[in-house]
């Protein structure tokens, strides 16, 4: 069993989206990241920083600016639009024309009760929070220039805003700019150059900070209008800033892909009161620009042009005992992957399009360690372009291989896959009406029926024709969640169906009944990958803090096995993995093996060895030989197919970051 | 390493009819003239002659029907005649041309005879009889019929003579038994005095199987004997009998010392023999195989005894009776019906041809290196050349006559020195042994112009290196002490202590140019600079100072000794020894003389251990810091309970250890260094991975 033949893939050509925005729930704990394909991510910090939901983008939609306004998420983008989010069914719920040209930033008063977008045309204009929409209040005095930034004081009577050269102070209620601070250029040949106000932060103190194009942190008395200090940072911008709750911290991001941190402190200790913005710490983390920032209690969260999101907890507010989640996150924490384990057959599934592979065949058998020639090289089969404007968000492929289905917020589209020798024919089936959209799409085992979750978490299923799909029933939980499904798993021998939601429910379906069969206890949280036992009836579930628990479906209760996982208790070195498992599949010959994989490895955990104690990892044998995986499955003649997508690649298609000056160079 | 050669069969004989097991046909076998002719006496009634080269006899002699010999022929050679006895009473006595032994010369005694000896090469043959006494055979046959006294006593019998000459000597050797009981009798014919000593008794009584005697130097003659248990012993026996034993007949006991233990196995052996080839061989006839014992005992071996070791094994055909004579480098074994005679060949015993290491013990000139002659071939050496100095020492030429004949040997156009060498060897013996003494005669140039030859080694000329030491000619002793590889460490040492105790400025003064080190020994103190290698301090961190203030001014970097004094000793650094050798010498060092040396390795040391050094290092006669090191050590380890008494060189000590304790420390961080260094090499390169691969992995 130890011995394992890999295909080790490399072709699969993801690129991961930069990130544009990015804003901070304080009462949720959640974090929403906006894509500049228009993508936005929600990330529960609670909850090991795992990626609860992703909102596909749009074509001719961008993310430019997110905001949270009372548990809502709003977006504004260059199209000139004001996005609500659905964040139950992952969608847009509307949008308003702002009427304004492309909005470069939006803000939401501490309150909750007003939004603030600024235009390309230079004007600032409120909206009022409504039950289910927005409706435009008024304009601000207009400026000549785009409005950049925006930043409200937290009684919500003011407005800094940041434009070319200057920052403007307005009063909400009569409208008009009360305070003008002209910010100076950089200088040298740069000095014709317009500055630019990146970023800028209203305290409650009335200060102003401001982050300019030329580099400079520059610190205002917002009723005076006066510079009180000014902190040159960098060459380049300073892109974007972020205060944290009790303002007394500040973190500051460059383009050369810096993090500076400033503090609000005494600077002599005989005077405790007199307290100034000093320059603290600089966090190397990216390579490029840095575009958004958050600034939690505990943590920085910084991301940028480089697609990654980096996490890095502020160390002196490391409390003894407690983790913090610290890393960088590139890959989704869902799979990207399909694999067709009979038939041998990957499919990719990027935003615009979906590609279909063969694997290659190796020359015989060799021994552990080496590399064998290749027979025959991995072929692509089908390049499969998405129709319409909406980003594909789920797809999947039937273990045989023979169907192929995806999904974005307006359309559900099926497709058989037909093989002859060397050709393959796509022939698309239609699916009934009643399926719009989709969240997670599913085949069962034996590639006869479709399973797509829909609003409410609830499961649709259809069998499969050859000319066309015949909606079968609907599945509905008994819950009270109206969140979407993230996970669903159909188990090998076609009677269960599990469903995981972003509430951390999951539900179990018996099919031959098509019925609900139960809920397992909800676990605090979210899983993050989930399998059904081929021959066990047993569900078995990763949740984002690393935990595993198998539930056996039949018995409704937790298997003996997972109870003593569970009271002696996982290693602490797997417990702290910085990574989700995304995958868990079981061997088809030894049915005691699991096999387990995040990004940095995979593991297989053998559940014959629960005897000895599992807290020294002996049941889990890791294997970190692949790196940067985005799936890790199991063919059915027991080969493994590794997807790995080096960090390399990614960089190197990234555009290229500011120059800096280098030693010899 | 020993050698047997094939041996070929020299005659044959019938079985005696009377002891079929253990007595073959062979009565004796005595040497006859020259090295070439043996007088084979056979146990019916037939003395042959026999040329041993060419196997075929050249006379032959028998008695009578009914008459038997008794004793084996001897051939006297001062008289040219053979000598027997027949029925152990008549002494017959014939030469080559008498065809008919009854027609020869014979008288009756009046006792039983053992046996007649004659010592070769001359002398007198000498009776032995069966009670004991002895008499020359001279005067013995003006009248045959005197009485013989009675040595032995009551059922005393004699089991083994054999006669020695020992230096102007002629001695008789007889052991005897008497109740289980064994005694040796040394009669000298000269003084007609007697010895009489008791054998230790071996354990279980039994009985020595052979015996062999031959003479050693300074009227020691050795014995040696076999025990059927396979013990080889040896005894001396000294020919002048000590004054204590003079009056009485005092039996002393004879002290042995065990030479060999032949594996016998389960058996004791019946019939063997061992005898002495030369100082440090013996053959060893009728005993198991060494490594084989289970594989019967018709096995010829010859043992080296200084090592111990297995020299060479020859298997014999047919029964043999553990008889084995040897003369002039053949050996004569009777076995089966016939006698075989083995030439062999035991060449000078070294270590090496002693464990087999010497490839072609016969051609050592070939091996042996050629800046040191063999010693076979200086001291065995064929015939070397008169040198002809020495003829002319006898009519004392002066100084300078004898520096011009030397010149001639020494002058390079000569070639193949390698063939002087022997020659040039002698020579400077007898100028060296001319130069003891007549201290006028000392010629330091003509010597140290032999020494530069390199064909001298000290083993050659051993008196050359004290005898500079004595003229305090210290330049030919370094020059000594380069190019002899053979020092023995006694004389080091005594090199080292003269060179520590000679004055600075003589030996300044005489001395030859340095070389080697010495050369960066003059910089003057003051140019030394406060060095710090690699963070470095010699002296040592001042926090690890336990009593900084008892540590004298560093002297670290100043030389103690002069630049010249300095070659002298680092000659001394570079010479080869032996550790264990070296240091009961080395105790001999006053500890005056053990700080001043002590110092000057601290500042090698030191010196060493900086970067000027690593510049240095193509001066080939400068001492590695290994050496340097290996002294330091020996130094200390024998003097060690001196120095820590002694106050003065408690500083030494203290920056010795911070210095040594730096480098350990040093050497450790290194060593962490070099670790981590070496993951470079385990990193595993990262392999070129394409967009697509199938391997084979192995998880558990």
């Amino acid at each position: 069993m130890g011995e394992f033949k890999v295909h080790r893939v490399r072709f699969f050509d993801y690129m991961p989206s930069g990130i544009r925005a990015m804003a901070f729930n304080g009462a949720t704990e959640r974090l929403a990241v906006g894509r500049a394909d228009g993508t936005v991510e929600i990330f529960n910090l609670a909850d090991n920083f795992f990626q609860e939901k992703v909102i596909p983008g749009q074509d001719g939609r961008t993310v430019e600016s997110l905001c949270w306004a009372s548990g809502r998420l709003f977006s504004t983008g260059l199209s000139g639009e004001l996005v609500e989010y659905d964040l139950e069914n992952l969608r847009s719920k509307y949008t308003v024309e702002v009427y304004g040209g492309p909005v470069w930033t939006v803000s939401s008063n501490r309150q909750g009760t007003h939004l603030a977008v600024g235009c390309e045309d230079g004007t600032v204009k409120i909206f009022e929070l409504l039950e289910d929409s927005v409706q435009f209040e008024k304009n601000l005095d207009r400026l000549k220039n785009r409005i950049l930034s925006l930043s409200w004081h937290p009684s919500g009577a003011q407005i800094a805003a940041g434009t070319l050269d200057m920052i403007r102070v307005f009063d909400v209620n009569s409208g008009r700019a009360t305070q003008r601070m002209v910010v100076d250029r950089a200088v040298g040949t740069s000095k014709k150059k317009e500055v630019v106000v990146w970023a800028v932060v209203f305290l409650s103190d009335n200060t102003i900070i401001s982050g300019d194009s030329a580099g400079k942190v520059q610190v205002w008395d917002g009723q005076m209008g006066t510079l009180i200090r000014t902190h040159l940072v960098t060459k380049w911008d300073v892109l974007a800033l972020s205060l944290s709750q009790d303002e007394s911290s500040l973190l500051a991001g460059t383009s050369e892909g810096n993090v500076v941190q400033f503090k609000f402190m005494p600077t002599n200790m005989d005077r405790p009161d007199d307290k100034e913005w000093v320059r603290t710490m600089t966090l190397k983390s990216h390579t490029h620009d840095v575009r958004a920032l958050v600034h939690t209690d505990t943590v920085a969260v910084s991301g940028g042009v480089d697609t990654q999101l980096v996490v890095r907890p502020f160390m002196d507010k490391v409390i003894r005992g407690r983790r913090e989640y610290h890393g960088k996150i590139t890959f989704p924490h869902r799979s990207l992957v399909s694999c067709a384990k009979k038939a041998g057959i990957l499919l990719f599934q990027f935003p615009e399009r979906l590609e279909l592979w063969r694997l290659g065949e190796s020359k015989g058998d060799g021994r552990p360690g080496e590399t064998l020639t290749v027979k025959r090289k991995p072929e692509a089969l089908v390049h499969l372009k998405r129709k319409g404007d909406d980003h594909i968000c789920c797809s999947a492929l039937s273990p045989c291989g023979g169907w192929l289905a995806y999904a974005s917020v307006s359309s559900v589209r099926l497709f058989q896959l037909q093989h002859a020798d060397d050709s393959i024919a796509i022939t698309k089936v239609k699916l009934p009406k009643v399926l719009r959209w989709a969240n997670q799409l599913c085949f069962s085992a034996d590639s006869s029926r479709l399973f797509a979750s829909f609003s409410q978490s609830s499961v649709l299923v259809f069998d499969l024709g050859s000319s066309e799909a015949k909606y079968v029933h609907t599945l509905v939980p008994k819950s009270v969640s109206r969140q979407a499904v993230h996970l669903m798993s159909a188990s090998d021998d076609g009677k269960w169906l599990a469903t995981a939601n972003s509430d951390c429910e999951v539900h179990v379906y018996n099919l031959s009944k098509l019925e609900y069969h139960c809920t397992v206890p909800v676990y605090n949280s979210c899983p993050s990958a989930m399998a059904i036992h081929p021959t066990g009836s047993n569900l078995v579930m990763v949740h984002a803090d690393h935990q595993i628990f198998e539930y056996s479906l039949e018995q409704k209760e937790y298997t003996e096995w997972s109870r003593t996982l569970q009271r002696e208790g996982l290693h602490s070195s797997w417990l702290n993995r910085a990574t989700p498992v995304t995958h868990v599949s079981f061997s088809g010959r030894n049915p005691d093996h699991m096999i387990l994989h995040d990004v940095n490895m995979f593991c297989i955990i053998d559940k014959s060895l629960e005897q000895t104690r599992i807290k020294h990892s002996h049941a889990f044998k890791i294997c970190e030989l692949f790196k940067n995986l985005l799936c890790v499955g199991l063919l059915e003649d027991h080969s493994l197919v590794a997807v790995e997508r080096p960090l390399l690649d990614i960089t190197t298609r990234l555009p290229a970051p500011v120059r800096q000056k280098k030693f010899a160079t | 390493m020993a050698t047997l050669y094939e041996g070929y069969t020299l005659c044959r004989f019938e079985k005696s009819p009377q002891n079929k097991t253990f007595n073959s046909g062979i009565h004796g076998i005595e040497l006859e003239g020259d090295t070439d002719h043996v007088v084979v006496t056979d146990s019916a009634r037939s003395v042959t002659l026999y040329k041993v080269s060419d196997q075929k006899p050249l006379g032959s002699w028998a008695v009578k029907q009914g008459q038997i010999l008794s004793c084996p022929a001897v051939y006297n050679t001062g008289t040219k005649e053979y000598v027997t006895v027949s029925d152990s009473k008549v002494i017959r006595i014939w030469k080559a041309e008498d065809l008919l032994l009854d027609k020869a010369f014979k008288a009756t005694l009046s006792s039983n005879v053992w046996r007649v000896h004659c010592i070769p090469g001359g002398g007198e043959a000498a009776v032995l009889f069966a009670q004991g006494a002895v008499r020359l055979l001279d005067t013995l046959l003006t009248a045959p019929q005197q009485p013989i006294e009675e040595v032995l006593g009551q059922q005393e019998t004699i089991r083994w003579s054999a006669s020695v000459a020992a230096e102007t000597q002629h001695v008789v050797i007889f052991s005897t038994e008497q109740k289980g009981s064994h005694f040796l009798y040394v009669q000298s014919l000269k003084s007609n005095s007697r010895q009489k000593f008791h054998l230790e008794p071996e354990d279980g009584g039994l009985a020595p199987l052979s015996f062999s005697a031959c003479y050693r130097k300074h009227g020691i003659i050795s014995l040696l004997y076999l025990y059927p248990n396979g013990r080889v012993y040896q005894s001396a026996v000294s020919v002048h009998r000590p004054p204590a034993v003079e009056e009485a007949g005092l039996v002393v006991p004879l002290p042995r010392t065990q030479l060999l233990c032949l594996t016998v196995g389960a058996n004791l052996l019946k019939a063997a023999s061992a005898l002495f080839l030369d100082e440090d061989h013996i053959a060893v006839v009728g005993a198991p195989h060494p490594t084989a014992p289970g594989t019967g005992t018709n096995f010829l071996c010859i043992w080296n005894t200084n090592f111990q070791t297995l020299q060479a094994v020859k298997e014999m055909s047919g029964q043999l009776y553990g008889q084995l004579w040897c003369y002039a480098g053949r050996l004569f074994i009777p076995n089966g019906c016939s006698l075989t005679v083995i030439p062999y060949e035991c060449p000078k015993s070294s270590l090496a041809s002693a464990l087999g290491k010497l490839k072609n013990a016969g051609a050592e000139d070939t091996t042996v290196p050629a800046c040191v002659p063999s010693w076979n071939s200086i001291f065995d050496g064929e015939t070397p050349p008169p040198p002809a100095p020495k003829k002319r020492s006898r009519s004392t030429p002066s100084a300078s006559e004898v520096q011009k004949e030397v010149e001639a040997p020494l002058s390079p156009a000569i070639p193949a020195r390698e063939q002087q060498q022997p020659s040039l060897g002698q020579l400077s013996c007898s100028l060296v042994s001319r130069s003891v003494a007549d201290p006028t005669f000392y010629d330091p140039d003509t010597l140290a112009a032999m020494v530069r030859t390199r064909c001298l080694c000290h083993s050659m000329c051993p008196e050359l290196l004290p005898l500079a030491l004595e003229m305090r000619d210290y330049p030919l002793a370094q020059l000594c002490l380069q190019s002899f590889q053979d020092v023995p460490e006694s004389v080091t040492c005594c090199c080292l202590k003269t060179f520590l105790s000679a004055p600075d400025d003589h030996v300044e003064t005489t001395s030859r140019k340095p070389g080697g080190l010495s050369s960066n020994v003059g910089i003057p103190a003051s140019q030394e600079r406060d060095t710090k290698l690699n963070g470095f301090n010699p002296a040592g961190e001042p926090g690890d100072h336990d009593h900084p203030e008892e540590t004298p001014s560093r002297p670290v970097h100043t030389c103690p000794v002069g630049p010249r004094k300095a070659a002298l000793l680092d000659e001394i650094l570079q010479t080869a020894h032996t550790d264990a050798y070296l240091l009961p010498h080395l105790k001999d060092l006053s500890p005056q003389q053990v700080m001043l040396f002590l110092q000057y390795m601290q500042f090698l040391y030191v010196k060493l251990s900086t970067q000027e050094c690593i510049e240095q290092k193509d001066t080939s006669r400068a001492p590695t810091l290994t050496q340097v090191m290996d002294w330091v050590c020996l130094l200390l380890d024998a003097h060690f309970t001196v120095l820590v008494m002694t106050p003065e060189a408690r500083g030494l000590l203290v920056n010795l250890h911070h210095f040594v304790k730096s480098q350990v420390k040093l050497f450790s961080e290194l060593g962490k260094l070099e670790g981590s260094l070496q993951e470079i090499h385990n990193m595993r390169e990262e392999k070129q991975i394409g967009q697509y691969s199938i391997q084979v992995i192995q998880l558990f």
